[in-house]
């Protein structure tokens, strides 16, 4: 190796200039995640999972509620609706089709508008407009909103991974195209499918900006879906903001840091599947 | 068992849900552009464009109220100019690591690592500059450490898994030809890939660093955190500075009336920022693709 760069003086400058790099990116976010557990993990003490919130205690078992709720409610209303669209420009819309080439222009739009204009859009159209006022169901359909274009692209690839055999084989057996889309597509792009939809949550886990002003920052336990909540994220940015807290947030940052990983593993899970079929 | 056709009009339904879902983000963006535009242009025109963009002070609680937002323009820009420096430099490499330097065994690993990067939340990250960054650059560089330099680093890191996949989706996009060509004359590995294959992939690693241009001047919860956020016109690299998405954060809680819509015309000029870029992008994708 040493041999092979006795001539080439700046080729081994290049050399190390690209491993410093990405050695630089990994130990950036081995030591992010690193520090956060050691740091946090002795903070986790039972308080912070006391019943009833306080600004004593800071428990953030209310706002571990919200987040179970507002995921489950984006991905009600983003879930059908990103796998009905996708299924449409997938499978229904012929090559070339205008309104597919305007759906994916919009849908790439609305995966780059940044989450803080969604938070502004949802407080003038959802609080304001549709008087939900700041509530949980105004957050879910704000942030429902955000994730459609990930549920929607990835549900996309995964159809369009399914090979074009399924289709005439189910279409030789006299199959219509509603019982082919349904009983033979869509089952075999299920893990495809579940590894977009579990990405999804993991934005909605980490979604602070646009639920601050939908969701609101109330900290206890919602009242129904029409009472205002905040997420473990908001909740987090609360504690840091304010600063008193920090232990808390450090333990606070754990439970995120656990999640997201989790998420990111078992995602990667299921996109490995596609990968053998 | 029993085989049935389903009905034409079970057919004929499907596909109208089908096309209907598909057509809800069309009206989603029309939605969103038309509750900012007609939220926030009426405060423009009442402020005066002039006023209202280059304005370089920010008083909503004077009397009168003076709303010039040219201070965060110009915050946002540099914070984002820095985070590109930043992230555009470490990124690039890495992605030529990850597309030319690396086993398959390797980069099994390293794939995921980079991935796990864009997932963890902006939360984290901010709280994480507040923690390590902030301090450090309070110690070592003077200040308070809450500054345009801190914001920048932290951004840097953030779009960092934005720049690095979509060059090296780029880089493994040009064909093998140019780099065995280039090996064919005599060149090393090395300079084969920085002089043939770079080159080549130009148009879709610009794509990219637009890409992360976007990411870090729409960042808010991460930048609030750690850029200070002091309203006035930033003056070097140490010191304090707000950004348009930190304007719209900290103040829409207590705004009322006109400082309200001042504040959603932050959102507007921030919204026009990211449509060019978006159409900038999609440009330039394009001629990838060609």
């Amino acid at each position: 190796m040493i041999g092979y760069y006795k001539h080439a003086p700046f080729s081994l400058f290049l050399r190390i200039l690209v491993s410093l790099a990405i050695a630089i990116t990994v130990c950036t976010l081995g030591f992010l995640i690193l520090y956060i557990l050691v740091k946090g993990i002795p903070f986790l003490k039972p308080s912070l999972f006391s019943l009833t919130y306080t600004s004593e205690n800071v428990s953030f078992l209310p706002s571990i509620l919200n987040t179970v709720i507002i995921v489950f409610g984006s991905l009600l209303v983003a879930g059908p609706l990103g796998i009905c669209a996708a299924i449409y420009t997938a499978e229904y819309a012929r090559r070339g089709n205008k309104i597919v080439g305007l759906v994916r222009i919009t849908t790439e739009t609305l995966s780059g508008i940044p989450s803080i204009i969604y938070g502004l859009f949802g407080m003038l159209f959802f609080v304001t407009f549709l008087h939900l006022g700041y509530s949980l169901v105004s957050g879910i359909l704000t942030i429902s909103i955000m994730i459609l274009p990930l549920v929607m692209r990835t549900t996309e690839e995964a159809l369009r991974s399914v090979p074009d055999s399924y289709r005439e084989g189910s279409y030789g057996l006299g199959a219509g195209k509603l019982r082919t889309v349904l009983s033979v597509i869509l089952p075999s792009a299920v893990p495809g499918i579940l590894a977009g939809v579990i990405l999804a949550v993991g934005r909605v886990v980490g979604e602070t900006a646009a639920l601050v002003y939908t969701a609101g920052t109330v900290a206890d336990f919602p009242k129904g879906i029409f009472s205002s909540g905040r997420t473990l994220s908001v909740h987090m940015y609360e504690l840091s903001r304010e600063g008193f807290h920090t232990g808390e947030a450090y333990a606070t940052s754990v439970i995120l840091i656990l999640v997201i990983l989790l998420i990111n593993w078992i995602s990667n899970k299921f996109a490995k599947k596609i990968g053998k079929t | 068992m029993k085989f049935k056709l389903s009905s034409p009009f079970k057919e004929r339904a499907a596909s109208t849900i089908f096309l209907v879902s598909a057509l809800a983000s069309i009206l989603f963006v029309a939605l969103i552009c038309v509750f900012l535009f007609a939220n926030g242009v009426p405060a423009i025109l009442k402020i005066g464009f002039t006023d209202f963009l280059f304005g370089t002070e920010w008083a909503p609680t004077d009397e009168p109220a003076i709303y010039g937002i040219f201070p965060m323009i110009l915050g946002s820009l540099y914070v984002t100019l820095g985070a590109l420096a930043i992230g555009v430099s470490v990124g690039l490499l890495s992605a030529i690591f990850l597309a030319r330097f690396c086993s398959e065994r390797l980069h099994r690993v390293l794939k995921p690592a980079v991935e796990l990067l864009a997932g963890i939340p902006s939360v984290i990250y901010g709280f994480f500059g507040l923690v390590i960054i902030v301090p450090f650059v309070r110690q070592h560089l003077g200040g308070s450490g809450f500054s345009i330099f801190t914001a920048s680093i932290l951004l840097g890191i953030m779009i960092l898994p934005t720049v690095i996949s979509v060059s090296e989706a780029a880089l493994r996009a040009v064909p093998n030809s140019y780099y065995e060509g280039s090996l064919a004359l005599g060149a090393t590995h090395e300079r084969s890939v920085f002089f043939t294959v770079l080159p080549a992939a130009t148009s879709g690693i610009v794509a990219g660093i637009i890409l992360g241009f976007g990411r870090a001047i729409g960042e808010t919860m991460a930048v609030i955190l750690v850029a200070g956020n002091q309203a006035r016109m930033p003056d070097g690299i140490f010191e304090g500075v707000r950004t348009l998405t930190a304007n719209i954060v900290l103040e829409m809680g207590y705004a009322t009336d006109l400082h309200r819509e001042a504040l959603i015309a932050t959102g507007v000029v921030l919204f026009s920022f990211i449509l060019t870029i978006n159409l900038l992008f999609s440009i330039l994708k394009k001629r990838v693709v060609k």
